[in-house]
């Protein structure tokens, strides 16, 4: 076992997660069979439904917007060591901060209220992942349970006031006011006609944006460095004189402005009001995404945009097949985060002997340690 | 309030509770085994369901809990296989089961019953019916004791008892026998019971098969015992209420049955209190329903007591070579 060297970086970053994805396809596919349906014709729908036309992409890019962020969230987080399950919390008390500016503003022209919104979802978002990284820091309580605890309480908050605060009188539905038609941003099917009025917005940018800044971040600047070097070894990090304390709460921070950002894209891009649960586990997605994605933004690009398609996808699919419901999305999202999250081992050890059998030089080598090893 | 009033709110938080300390106590198992476990939702989620679809086929409730367990101590293996065999890590072992159970129930549900995920009624065969104790009707013209005993402690279905019976077994399984003593120790120091010739993958799988055991009760109580079938997502989170109380209870036994206790009144609370004023104040439900979750973060932050978890937690262990 102790032979076994690292896999290829090529191999790393794409042939693990490709097996992993694909193994998570045929479950699902086989799940599929047993219940009497058709997997490819399943596979053929959700394709069609999420690159179908530029209607069925639009969409399909909406979705990985959402997804773009909450795998940002989680993959910031990952580089310090810290799991911020709570994505889903954070984008969803985001939402109070962007309509609390959004409403007032509703007059104003869309491009000087976007900005304005993206600032105070990122404030409320990052406030509330804050606290859990500040309960970490300061008073030793584990980052993963206090924000699943955060998910709900922020639930709770949102429902109180959406319900009783926020929704105005004489209006039945639980949600806010309409921000006013003046102030709505337009969506990028007025620009392009060919997505139609799908819900892709101007956050899309936004998104890739902020994939370029956390590359950034996390590889070319001295704070991304610091955030790598606690996430590789807090001790280590102590030792250079390095505050981890202040790190964690950084960190935490930027990861739930991030998830934060979900909400702007909701809100100011697509609803133009406060919904309950637009959030619709998102931020469950982003962990997938980042996991898949090697918590890279390039991979994150392409994880989330996978995502979105199998959102897109499944949704389209019930439609299409009677019977086959959008949750089977959630299925293999469900297994693609077991096999890359929690399953590695299954295939790693496997690979890299293959590894190692492919290339004669590396064969040799590990014959020669294993005949000294047995030797002494 | 009235003694009927006082009695019908603790008749349901023991109802509330039962589901929380089943999945509590499961919790319980495999994190003082040092398997962190943040599925327990899942796989009450994904017990519930086996539970109702075979109650719902057979009409038979046994059949329906032996699927429900069998179901839960599945997804219990499938997780311990990750998280102990391939030591990979617990926490998102713990999501993806989630994620699987919201996932399949729903789309099995919608595809199996063609009832938009709902599974069949089911009938009077197919659940458990309440119980009533010994002498309940004949006691019950005591006063105050004869109606505590016949409507409080009487008349319960056979999960609820169970639950509340499993908080001494725990108690007795886990400081009073060699396995518990083992339990205890591989949470703590998994090398001290490895160099004792005790195999550490062995004692964590068999807590962690109780642990997809007593999920797969509380599973089955939602769905064939105080429901009477499976709805979409039934479990509504109450794993997370049963993680929190686990923390609360500072992962002990008879503490986690209190804080299930207080968390299912806080429930009970929360559904009496709806458009009621108190003293002419209005308390939002919402602030009674995240109250288990602040308190739990309170806890945790310190601020109220200690709570550390068992040292091992959420490390696989690995046999030095």
């Amino acid at each position: 076992m102790s032979a076994l060297r690292p896999l290829p970086r090529w191999a790393d970053i794409l042939l693990l997660p490709i097996i992993n994805l694909v193994l998570a396809f045929v479950i699902s596919g086989l799940v599929v069979l047993a219940i009497g349906q058709n997997p490819l014709a399943a596979l053929e729908a959700i394709v069609g439904g999420a690159f179908g036309s530029g209607y069925n992409f639009g969409y399909t890019l909406y979705y990985s917007t959402n997804f773009i962020f909450t795998g940002l969230a989680v993959a910031v987080a990952a580089h310090a060591g810290l799991f911020n399950i709570g994505g889903n919390g954070q984008a969803y008390i985001a939402g109070l901060g962007v309509i609390l500016v959004a409403l007032p503003l509703q007059f104003l022209p869309w491009w000087i209220t976007f900005p304005i919104a993206i600032l105070a979802g990122a404030a409320v978002g990052g406030f509330w992942a804050f606290i859990p990284g500040w309960l970490q820091a300061k008073r030793g309580s584990h980052v993963v349970i206090t924000t699943i605890m955060f998910n709900f309480i922020a639930a709770a908050i949102m429902v109180y006031m959406v319900v009783n605060v926020l929704k105005p009188a004489g209006v039945l539905a639980p949600e806010s006011a309409m921000i006013d038609p003046a102030g709505r941003m337009p969506k990028l099917g007025t620009f392009i006609p060919w997505f139609k009025n799908t819900d892709v917005n101007f956050t899309l940018l936004l998104a890739l944006l902020c994939l370029v800044g956390v590359y950034v971040l996390i590889w070319h600047t001295r704070f991304g460095y610091t955030m790598r070097a606690l996430g590789h070894n807090p001790t280590a990090t102590t030792y250079a004189g390095i505050s981890n304390s202040r790190t964690i709460m950084i960190v935490m921070t930027l990861s739930g402005a991030l998830a934060g950002m979900v909400a702007v894209n909701q809100i100011v891009g697509v609803q133009y009001r406060l919904v309950l649960d637009y959030v619709a586990d998102a931020g469950f997605v982003g962990i997938a995404v980042a996991l898949m994605g090697r918590n890279h933004p390039i991979g994150i690009l392409f994880a989330a945009l996978l995502f979105g398609a199998l959102y897109q996808g499944g949704n389209e699919l019930q439609y299409v097949i009677p019977g086959l419901s959008k949750e089977m999305v959630v299925v293999i999202q469900a297994l693609v985060i077991l096999f890359t999250g929690a399953m590695e081992g299954m295939f790693r050890p496997g690979l890299q002997r293959a590894f190692m059998l492919l290339s004669p030089a590396q064969k040799a080598e590990a014959e020669a340690r294993n005949t000294a090893k047995s030797e002494s | 309030m009235d003694l009927a009033l006082i009695l019908s709110t603790l008749d349901a938080t023991l109802r509330l509770s039962t589901p929380l300390l089943l999945a509590c106590l499961a919790g319980l198992y495999s994190e003082r085994a040092g398997v962190f476990d943040i599925g327990l939702e899942g796989k009450m989620l994904a017990a519930a369901f086996g539970a109702a679809a075979v109650a719902a086929v057979t009409g038979n409730v046994w059949l329906g809990l032996l699927a429900g367990i069998g179901v839960s101590v599945t997804t219990a293996a499938l997780q311990g296989a990750a998280a102990i065999t391939l030591k990979g890590n617990q926490l998102i072992a713990g999501v993806a089961i989630n994620m699987l159970a919201a996932g399949l129930t729903t789309f099995l549900g919608i595809q199996w019953f063609a009832q938009g995920g709902r599974t069949p009624q089911l009938t009077p065969g197919g659940r458990f019916q309440n119980l009533t104790l010994p002498f309940a009707n004949e006691l019950s013209g005591i006063p105050i004791l004869g109606p505590i005993y016949a409507d409080l402690i009487s008349g319960h279905n056979l999960l609820v008892y169970i639950a509340f019976l499993a908080v001494p077994i725990t108690w007795f399984v886990l400081y009073r026998t060699r396995f518990g003593l083992r339990l205890r120790a591989v949470g703590e120091n998994p090398k001290a019971v490895d160099t004792a010739g005790i195999s550490v993958t062995r004692l964590r799988y068999q807590a962690v098969l109780i642990t997809g055991l007593l999920c797969g009760l509380a599973g089955a109580f939602f769905s064939i015992a105080q429901g009477s079938g499976f709805g979409n997502n039934m479990t509504a989170g109450k794993g997370f209420i049963a993680l929190a109380a686990l923390i609360f209870a500072k992962w002990k036994p008879v503490p986690a049955m209190l804080t299930c206790l207080l968390f299912g009144f806080l429930d009970a609370l929360q559904i009496r209190l709806q458009n009621t004023d108190i003293l002419g104040v209005q308390i939002p439900v919402q602030a009674i329903q995240a109250l288990p979750y602040v308190l739990t973060v309170v806890l945790l932050a310190g601020f109220i007591g200690k709570a550390v978890g068992p040292k091992a937690g959420g490390v696989p262990y690995t046999k030095e070579r």
